[in-house]
């Protein structure tokens, strides 16, 4: 018969209840009269029974407190509505930023066996992160143990000649790092050995992307053959459109063949490594070899890898820490939101059920135990969240695109995260959670107070022990808006910092475009030559153009082309590397860029090969190595030649406006020996004008055209656009902090109001007796105003804390505000201020408005 | 099974093991009740407020105090007649079209 009882177990508790004693006899009554036999079908009967009536029997329920529900919130939809509503930001908020943070924080890389694959850098004093010379390179995939594979890639940007000139942003890839990567191509194939060897076949392989834009996705494109810089190419193969390497900013890769002219010089920064550790390798294991392979590397080379040992790290840890710290940041931000919404709920709930006290006590005094009341009240706040959630998913689903800002560029990820599976099952999960944890603590209050207390019309059990959990709900909302307000003001005033940096130029008018020259036909300073100067004598012609310039590299864009120098008795150190920001130029580039002059003179056309060598430097270089005398007329050697320093120039935020930049360099593009570093050949062009930029645009790529009909230009933009572009991702992040914390504090606000309504709602009576004895208006008004400060007060300062606390975690992001900034602080404390007041006004001015009476009457 | 446990009930109220009882005599065994499905008829039955729980008890000797009884409330009572009059049209038209035997 125990066993019996046990099956009975799988019924609901109410059921149970009613027809367990009835069942156990009805059972027994059979027992009695039943063979052996029979009794063993019995057993099996009464099994099957309990496992296809019991979940029955919970249906049943459920669908009957589903009916009620619906019922019961269609007579109050104002409240439906509120909670929805409510749930919808907490969950959708919630999600959006899941859907991020999972992309850049949490998802392993698209490629086979991630965690497997490793970056190697070189670590050279002042760089930890240092790409590696050819030569190096050469002799780890020799000297070490630890990986199964070490390839390499280097930047490969090309003149793409197909229907019209273009600009293509490509890798040149060592043959074996896709197979490396465990990836198959949509079409065609990989490339071969063949093809990877010096002197092999020129392939190239096209990114999906590519394929569409340029090739009309056409299948037959394999197989033919396409111009990349003067060099014929066969195409081999387009990638999946999910497939990004080294970044999404990839179009096309080829292989990458390394002639004896590479391997010469071991500065020659040259190469991007990625690896794949043996199975059993471990990261430290990697790293500890690739340390005494790099000692035993400046050994046998001392000057080239002076104090240079290894850096390696998995491929996926590549987010810059501010990325991580904005996300995270967020993260925390939108759970502070969804614990709002849901002590909203919360609160919401236990105000509803205590309205519906004597129904519910009915109910109870009618037979209906604690578990099917818990239930009801659980089957209604699971209603709510999951009409909450559903709402909540579509509002992720349209505020997860202006989210994508905060997905780095660097990261193989595409940036328009759609809602996929692993999103949808974290917002159900959610919802789940958030309905049933918020849902049991009210539901479980109230069916024990409507259990415990008689049907007594004024029988206050429990309200005393549900005033104080609502009010703890307010204060904790409380305190968490303040949390969001203070960190969504601190990190708006670092934007504000950040935006006021001057990045040491004057981005206002000012165009600039790439127009890449291929290395064959401009093989010479002299062609180059011709070519800068007959488009900028037409550009400096065009109306409203007041200044314009070649350059190596549009600072902000191009954030390397770091060069060392060699000072006269010195030597290089951690403190000091000697590394510059170098950059070849034209003259009128300062003029163009808005950069001021400070002393001297600028670099002009008359500065030849065969004229004395000149450099213009900027107040930071002159200020390190010639911190009290004048730096113009003095010699340093730079770029293979010593030069005479003929101009000082403002110093300009090369890396971006929050990084350190090096002190920056600039020669004429004529000092150079034909074929000596081409990377750092004049090719982006800078135009400062009295117009819209941007309205330039057509007249300059005419004037190119006409020049060179076979050249691309591209990416043309303006330099306010790059500036912009530097804070976007802070913007993107402040702004929908603030939003959150709007939110928050508008919901703070609904909390406390909704508490002290309610509680002059219950007190109507105590009040109108005060007022009937005599007690004066202002006091009651005292009253219900004490509470609402008494909540705002602890909720308050428990937030004041919690935000500095949260502001020191984050004070790297601050751009210099204080963690605890008096105007922030303020500020947040007024809004708070307003809040208590806008929140308890209304209660306030109801309980005034009691008529002593009446309230007496109603008694 | 709401109709078989309607009909049990036409002549007095009855506890659980004798409406399964009742309703297996009825239809020659072919019906057969398990102790869960009738208690979740009876469940929502009560519900409906087809049958109530009888607080009538038989006679002492009979009784037992764990028993439940039931009885058709004047609602239940209404609707087995409505629906034994829906069945018996059915028939009735079944009958004229043929494909059933019998008095047309």
């Amino acid at each position: 018969m125990r066993l019996y009882r046990l099956l009975l177990r799988f019924y609901p508790a109410s059921f149970r209840h009613e027809y367990g004693e009835e069942m156990v006899r009805l059972f027994e009554e059979r027992r009695r009269h039943a063979s052996a036999v029979e009794r063993v079908q019995l057993w099996i009967e009464a099994i099957g029974d309990a496992a296809s009536a019991a979940p029955r029997v919970h249906v049943d329920i459920l669908r009957q407190d589903l009916r009620y529900t619906v019922r019961a919130l269609t007579r109050t939809p104002g409240f439906a509505v509120a909670a929805i509503i409510v749930m919808a930001l907490g969950i959708g908020a919630t999600t959006a930023v899941f859907s991020i943070a999972d992309r850049v924080l949490l998802r392993p890389l698209p490629y086979s066996d991630p965690e497997r694959l490793v970056r190697v850098w070189e670590n050279a004093p002042g760089y930890p992160q240092m790409e590696p010379s050819p030569a190096n390179y050469r002799d780890w995939t020799q000297m070490t143990g630890s990986f199964e594979q070490l390839e390499a890639h280097t930047v490969y940007a090309v003149n793409m000649l197909h229907s019209q000139p273009e600009r293509v942003a490509g890798i040149a890839l060592t043959w074996q790092l896709l197979p490396m990567l465990g990836v198959q191509p949509a079409l065609g194939r990989l490339f071969t050995a063949d093809e990877g060897r010096l002197g092999g076949p020129d392939a190239v392989i096209l990114s999906d992307r590519l394929w569409r834009r340029s090739f009309n996705a056409d299948p037959s494109v394999i197989g033919q053959s396409v111009r990349l810089d003067d060099t014929a190419c066969t195409i081999v193969g387009v990638m999946p459109p999910d497939f990004y390497f080294p970044d999404r900013e990839t179009d096309l890769w080829a292989p990458l063949t390394m002639g004896p002219g590479w391997f010469v010089d071991r500065d020659n920064a040259a190469l991007r490594v990625v690896g794949r550790l043996k199975p059993g390798v471990t990261l430290d294991g990697a790293r500890a070899e690739m340390n005494s392979v790099m000692a035993a590397l400046e050994k046998a080379y001392p000057k080239e890898n002076a104090q240079t040992r290894a850096t390696v790290r998995l491929l996926g840890d590549q987010v810059s820490w501010q990325s991580r710290l904005l996300i995270r940041i967020l993260t925390g931000a939108s759970i502070c939101l969804l614990l709002i919404a849901c002590t909203n709920l919360a609160s919401l709930l236990l105000t509803r059920f205590a309205a519906r006290r004597r129904e519910l006590t009915v109910r109870a005094a009618l037979g209906a135990g604690r578990e099917r009341l818990t239930r009801q009240l659980l089957t209604e706040s699971l209603t709510l969240s999951v009409a909450g959630g559903a709402a909540g998913v579509v509002f992720a689903f349209f505020a997860t695109p202006l989210l994508a800002r905060l997905v780095p560029t660097t990261l193989p990820v595409p940036d328009a995260t759609a809602l996929d599976l692993r999103v949808l099952l974290f917002a159900a999960a959610v919802t789940i959670a958030t309905g049933v944890a918020f849902g049991v603590l009210p539901a479980w209050r109230i069916s024990r107070a409507a259990q415990s207390v008689s049907l007594r019309e004024h029988a206050r059990g429990d309200v005393g022990g549900r005033e104080r959990l609502r009010s703890a709900l307010v204060a904790a909302q409380i305190t968490a808006s303040i949390l969001l307000l203070i960190s969504a003001g601190l990190l708006m005033r670092a934007l504000g910092n950040v935006q006021s940096i001057d990045p040491g130029f004057d981005a206002r008018g000012v165009l600039t475009l790439r127009t890449a020259l291929p290395t064959d036909r401009y093989s010479t300073t002299a062609a180059r030559g011709q070519f800068y100067e007959r488009v900028l004598h037409e550009i400096r012609a065009l109306p409203g153009v007041k200044a314009a310039a070649y350059a190596s590299f549009t600072p902000m864009i191009m954030r390397g082309g770091i060069w060392a120098v060699e000072m006269p008795g010195l030597t290089p150190n951690d403190s000091d590397p000697h590394s510059v920001s170098l950059r070849f130029l034209t003259s009128g580039y300062f003029d163009a860029l808005g950069i001021p002059l400070k002393r001297g003179r600028d670099l002009s056309d008359s500065d030849t090969f065969d004229s004395p060598f000149v450099a213009v430097v900027s107040e930071s270089f002159a200020k390190r190595y010639w911190p009290k005398g004048d730096a113009i007329g003095q010699r340093f050697t730079v770029s293979f030649f010593e030069r005479t320093i003929v101009g000082i120039a403002g110093d300009v935020h090369v890396r971006g406006l929050e990084s350190l930049s090096e002190p920056q360099v600039y020669v004429p593009y004529r000092q150079i020996r034909d074929g000596w570093m081409p990377f750092y050949t004049p090719k982006d062009l800078l135009i400062r004008t009295t117009g819209d930029p941007l309205a330039l645009a057509p007249s300059v790529r005419r004037i190119v055209r006409n020049v060179d009909p076979e050249l691309p230009v591209s990416d043309v933009q303006t330099m306010e656009d790059v500036v912009t572009r530097e804070t976007a991702p802070r913007r993107t992040q402040t702004a929908v902090l603030g939003l959150f914390a709007v939110m928050a504090i508008l919901l703070a606000g609904i909390g406390l109001h909704g508490l002290l309504s309610f509680g002059v709602s219950q007190r109507r009576q105590e009040i109108g007796v005060r007022l009937a004895l005599g007690a004066p208006r202002s006091s009651v008004l005292r009253m219900v105003l004490r509470e609402g400060a008494v909540l705002a007060a602890i909720g308050g300062i428990a937030g004041l804390c919690l935000s500095y606390a949260a502001g020191r975690t984050f004070e790297s992001l601050l751009a210099g505000v204080r963690p605890a900034d008096p105007v922030t602080y303020s500020i947040a404390i007024a809004v708070a201020l307003l809040m208590t007041l806008s929140g308890s006004l209304i209660p306030a001015l109801r309980a005034l408005r009691v008529d002593p009476v009446k309230a007496l009457r109603a008694e | 099974m709401t109709f078989h446990i309607l009909l049990a009930l036409s002549d007095g109220e009855r506890h659980g093991y004798a409406i399964i009882q009742d309703v297996a005599a009825r239809t020659d065994g072919a019906v057969k009740i398990s102790a869960g499905t009738l208690y979740r008829s009876v469940q929502r039955m009560q519900e409906q407020g087809l049958i109530e729980e009888s607080r009538r008890r038989p006679a002492p000797d009979e009784d037992d105090e764990r028993r439940r009884y039931y009885a058709l409330t004047e609602f239940g009572t209404a609707v087995a007649r409505a629906e034994a009059r829906r069945l018996t049209q059915l028939v009735k038209l079944a009958r004229a079209s043929g494909f059933a035997t019998g008095k047309a």
